[in-house]
């Protein structure tokens, strides 16, 4: 009986804490398929930021009428889903590989590719570290590749005039897009990494490790680099032998001066959900927003006109994907409009 | 002569240890006790400024100031719902089943030793296995459906466990009178044992609720989402049939989720809607551990024997 008597009052609280919220009706919802009406996204936790704008204020312009949810798993995580149907959208940091790909076909999922904005990966070490204000590839190579781990671990065997000191290497966790895109730009091959290094999937431990330690050297996108420009130092990365340092900016990866760390980000739409009316209205609405919303949570924009070429895509139906399924860096926004212009 | 003064040199060593087993115990519990209070403090210091009604009634948002937990707090409470119902009546049927019904053979040994070991499977293996099994297999998608009957699972051992110990309370004679006055087994059990042993079987339901809500692991591996700006659909509508189950298959996110994804922000603002959202968390454990402990009271004022 008092079993009973507290299942009742379980149940009787949960129908009062949801019968508040049914003052907004729910048009489109057939009590069959409420999945329907539902926008899926999933997938990079570097995209989701823009993403979550966007859906934030598409929901807000549509009074709810269109449900849009987000959700977080990585980039692999989230094409995984993707290629099983299960999305109508994915978040990617980096194009789509050819194992996916093939995952795709074999499902018959067939996707448009957009690249939505660009982020500068950013390589930082404390404030108080005097010696290092530029550095070069070759060096991030160096102290980074998986040789270099157990005997490259001092400040001077990368450069005799920095100090004899060891340092401590602040990185992206293995499942991230980051890393992958990392080990590819500077080492030379993806997940190519040393593993004697803090790494976090949480990017706020590096920032929090790497400004309190002077010896410290790390990287990670920069928007966490903007929010923390107290507390830690960008570095200038110089991209070929004798070049000029340059730090990362909206200018410098605009310009594409800013490379091979400057990436671009994409979303994928599976064609199934790009046929459907809201699906359309919330691309559409994702690509009037983009520019002012990306800067807003410290992406990089693309220029107008990209937006157009971009979005072109999906109204002249033109699906796939301009990199071939291979692990593509030093992507300058100019290389990659001339890529897409080509699909 | 020598005898006592043996003997008191005995006392005044056991004395001495009575002592010091007594310092030992003391600091061991402010050590637990002043680490509580202390994470509990500083979660305050960061988070109370946040703690306003707005908190509780919007959405997440990615402006510190305008996000609020509605959407963690209902799914974790719709979860907890599916859990209950799920869980209660299944873990407390195996208890009393094993308790009271079981043979004593092979089978129920083995039965009883994998229910223990169960209890100790680490969490995410249960979302493993749900993944497969509730999103794949069955279709029921990364829904409230899917996360609820996750973390029943979860607590499934605890309840079992919590019930069997309960029942083995009940002294032997309660049942031995009930069968000379002529009843019979089920009405043993469902007119004396459950009521004698319910404030104990609460107290295990309670403690598995409490460790369910807290859990992220099994809710992550499963696929909730992170940003969602609506809620589930009312369990009650104002057209017959008056029920509607689609809360059951809607996505939802719950409040560690939602704990995590700010804590991982870049803004430093979002760390203090984490701690927030964390004190909200941790507020809704202790009400549940002291509604137990209060139907622990209750349900104990009204047995008598």
């Amino acid at each position: 009986m008092f079993l009973r008597a507290t299942l009742a009052v379980l149940i009787a609280g949960s129908l009062a804490a949801c019968g508040q919220q049914s003052d907004s009706p729910t048009p489109g919802a057939s009590p069959s398929a409420p999945t329907n009406t539902v926008i899926g996204i999933d997938g990079s936790s570097t995209v989701y930021p823009i993403t979550e704008a966007i859906a934030e204020e598409f929901q807000l312009a549509n009074q709810g009428k269109v449900k849009v949810t987000v959700g977080v798993s990585g980039t692999g995580g989230g094409f995984k889903k993707f290629c099983r149907g299960e999305l109508d959208i994915a978040n990617a940091s980096r194009p789509i590989q050819k194992l996916e790909m093939d995952a795709c076909a074999q499902a018959g999922v067939k996707y448009f590719e957009l690249p939505v904005a660009y982020d500068a990966l950013t390589v930082v070490v404390n404030p108080q570290n005097e010696f290092l204000s530029t550095i070069t590839i070759e060096q991030l190579k160096q102290i980074w590749a998986p040789e270099s781990q157990g005997t490259i671990t001092r400040w001077n065997q990368i450069d005799p005039s920095w100090p004899d000191a060891e340092f401590k290497l602040y990185g992206a966790g293995s499942d991230s897009g980051t890393f992958d895109y990392f080990t590819e730009a500077v080492v030379g091959k993806a997940k190519a990494s040393r593993g004697d290094y803090t790494a976090s999937e949480d990017d706020n431990t590096l920032v929090q490790g790497v400004s309190q330690d002077l010896n410290a050297l790390g990287y990670f996108g920069y928007a966490y680099f903007a929010e923390n420009q107290a507390k830690l130092k960008a570095l200038a990365v110089v991209p070929v032998a004798g070049g000029a340092g340059v730090l990362p900016s909206e200018e410098t990866v605009i310009n594409g001066s800013y490379t091979p760390l400057a990436r671009p980000m994409f979303i994928y739409v599976s064609d199934k959900a790009a046929a459907r009316a809201e699906v359309r209205q919330f691309l559409n609405f994702y690509f009037e927003n983009i520019a002012t919303l990306a800067a807003e949570v410290r992406y990089v924009p693309l220029p107008p006109e990209a937006y157009l070429t971009i979005k072109k895509h999906l109204d002249d139906n033109k699906m796939g994907t301009v990199f071939g399924g291979e692990p593509a860096t030093a992507i300058t926004i100019e290389e990659l409009l001339r890529r897409e212009a080509s699909l | 002569m020598s005898v006592s003064e043996g003997l008191r040199a005995t006392i005044t060593r056991a004395k001495r240890n009575d002592l010091i087993f007594v310092g030992l115990g003391i600091a061991a519990l402010l050590f637990a006790a002043s680490t509580f209070v202390a994470l509990f403090l500083d979660m305050v210091g960061d988070g109370m400024s946040r703690l306003n009604p707005g908190f509780f009634t919007e959405f997440a948002s990615r402006r510190a100031e305008r996000a609020g937990i509605l959407a963690a707090w209902v799914g974790t409470f719709a979860v907890m719902i599916v859990t209950a119902l799920v869980a209660v009546p299944i873990g407390v049927a195996s208890g009393i089943y094993l308790e009271e019904y079981a043979p004593k053979n092979k089978m129920t040994a083995l039965i009883e030793i994998n229910i223990n070991n169960l209890a100790g499977v680490p969490s995410i293996v249960y979302g493993l296995l749900a993944l497969g099994l509730f999103v794949h297999t069955f279709g029921l998608g990364a829904s409230v459906q899917t996360a609820g009957l996750t973390l029943a699972l979860l607590i499934l051992p605890v309840v079992i466990v919590a019930t069997r110990e309960a029942i083995r309370a009940v002294p032997g004679s309660i049942r031995e009178a009930a069968y000379a006055l002529g009843a019979t087994r089920w009405q043993m059990v469902s007119d004396h044992v459950l009521p004698y042993s319910m404030p104990g079987i609460l107290t295990g339901v309670i403690i598995g609720l409490s460790r369910a809500i807290g859990e992220t692991a099994p809710i992550v591996t499963i696929g909730a989402v992170t940003f969602i700006a609506f809620l589930p659909p009312a369990p009650v509508t104002s057209s017959p049939p008056f029920l509607n189950f689609d809360w059951l298959s809607s996505p939802f996110t719950a409040m560690p989720i939602q704990i995590f994804n700010w804590t991982s922000r870049p803004e430093e603002a979002f760390q203090a809607n984490a701690s927030a959202a964390a004190l909200v968390l941790v507020v809704m454990t202790l009400l549940m551990n002291a509604i137990a402990i209060w139907l622990r009271y209750r349900l104990r004022r009204n047995l008598n024997w």
